[in-house]
């Protein structure tokens, strides 16, 4: 082996890397908040009576569900460009993500909305709430209940996928900056290995945080 | 509005690509399936010194971005000097991330045989190995199979992200007619048609299997 390792100038750039962490959780945050509104909106839209829709919502789901994340991320980022959407690779990334992101938590929640029985809609029918506000305030929050652990593994996977941000040239996030550096340096190993160890601190953070935030939220 | 650039060689081309994709995946889940067989036996009955810390290290590989993964990887054969090619390469970093997700599949199935069936079987004069090969394996195959597909087809999208290492696989060569003829719009389309058709029957088929196997449940 013919290599020194440096580790000095790594950790001299931390203070940047974990300003980039920032901007890496603020899209997966972004992502994840679009994410679970399409979502909602898409699996009800699969159970719909009306045909249109629901192909429609199809064709959303198996896409996202069917294609790499980073096939997303390109047609956000170049493709759109054809209809006259230009958008910086921030927007791009942002954009490919939430509809990945859609596409996965709908096939969740339309999981979700099976498991709470009928007749708890019927229930709140028959006491009087609208359509409208049965849904949202009988089903919902116990849909939101059964689905809570899968919504956090797909918080995960957010955070990791903002890494492919990368490949369209962002360049602020917690990869993009690493890459830069190593641009600068040439220290790839280095640079690279606390860029993981910083997503696996932020991956366990969240699902650490989840966890406690569930058990608070969730008890009976 | 219809009309294209694209020739029936830039499909082909992309064709090819797709054969790169193919070839990845399927070297990653072998070598992936072989290593989450073993992982997932061992994380099943070993007893918690064994087990925690083989649970902990294949945790990483599932909380470490896969691109990052890709990029250390190449950089670390490159610091020891070991001549891959990055095809290897790529095929060895996504074959072990593959089993970090087929250990707990694996794990999963076979927690999912009850242990009162195993004690019968073993009260029924059937050996240790016996038991694991007639009763555990058949039954743990059924509960894991449809996840194992899962897998594959999350494999196959995730192969994608080897171009970082300057692999021409279906979505690299998809940008590079990009890059030649300006109209991503129409080629990442035709890269996304290719993939849906390489992962749609899966899904289906996955989907059928979990239907027959559970109709009896």
């Amino acid at each position: 082996m013919n290599y020194t390792f440096h580790w000095r100038s790594a950790f001299q750039a931390l203070p940047e890397m974990l300003q980039g962490s920032i901007v890496t959780i603020q899209i997966a945050v972004a992502s994840m908040v679009i994410g679970i509104v399409i979502a909602v909106l898409l699996a009800v839209a699969k159970t719909s009576r009306f045909r249109t829709l629901s192909a429609l919502a199809s064709i959303w789901i198996e896409t996202a569900r069917n294609t790499p994340a980073l096939l997303q991320i390109y047609m956000a980022y170049f493709g759109l460009g054809s209809f006259g959407i230009h958008l910086n690779s921030y927007m791009a990334l942002l954009a490919g993500i939430a509809f990945n992101n859609a596409g996965y938590l709908a096939e969740t929640f339309r999981g979700g909305l099976r498991a709470v029985p009928d007749t708890q809609t019927r229930a709140a029918r028959s006491l009087g709430l609208g359509p409208v506000q049965a849904f949202r305030l009988i089903v919902l929050p116990q849909m939101f209940r059964i689905v809570f652990y899968p919504m956090t593994n797909q918080m995960v996977w957010a955070i990791l996928m903002t890494s492919l941000g990368v490949i369209v040239g962002l360049n602020t996030d917690l990869t993009g900056v690493t890459q830069e550096l190593n641009a600068r340096t040439f220290r790839t190993f280095e640079y690279f290995a606390l860029a993981a160890l910083i997503y696996y601190v932020i991956a366990k953070l969240i699902t650490t945080s989840a966890r406690l935030a569930g058990w608070r939220l969730f008890r009976y | 509005m219809f009309d294209t650039l694209m020739s029936w060689n830039d499909l082909l081309f992309m064709l090819k690509g797709a054969g790169i994709t193919l070839a990845i995946t399927f070297w990653a889940m072998l070598g992936g399936t072989l290593l989450g067989v073993v992982f997932g036996l061992i994380r099943a009955v070993a007893p918690w010194w064994l087990n925690v810390p083989l649970g902990a290290v294949l945790d990483v590989l599932r909380s470490v971005p896969l691109l990052i993964q890709f990029i250390l990887g190449n950089s670390l054969q490159a610091i020891l000097g070991w001549q891959m090619t990055p095809f290897i390469i790529a095929c060895v970093v996504l074959g072990l991330y593959t089993a970090s997700y087929c250990t707990e599949v694996v794990r999963g199935g076979v927690l999912a045989v009850p242990a009162t069936t195993r004690r019968a079987a073993r009260s029924l004069g059937l050996t240790y190995r016996q038991d694991l090969t007639h009763i555990v394996f058949p039954l743990a195959l059924r509960v894991a199979l449809p996840s194992w597909i899962g897998l594959t087809l999350g494999v196959l999208k995730d192969s994608a992200l080897v171009l970082w290492i300057g692999i021409v696989e279906l979505l690299r060569s998809s940008q590079i007619i990009i890059t030649r003829i300006q109209e991503p719009l129409f080629v990442l389309s035709v890269a996304g048609i290719i993939y849906f058709a390489m992962s749609f029957p899966i899904a289906r088929l996955a989907a059928r299997l979990e239907k027959r196997w559970h109709e009896n449940d």
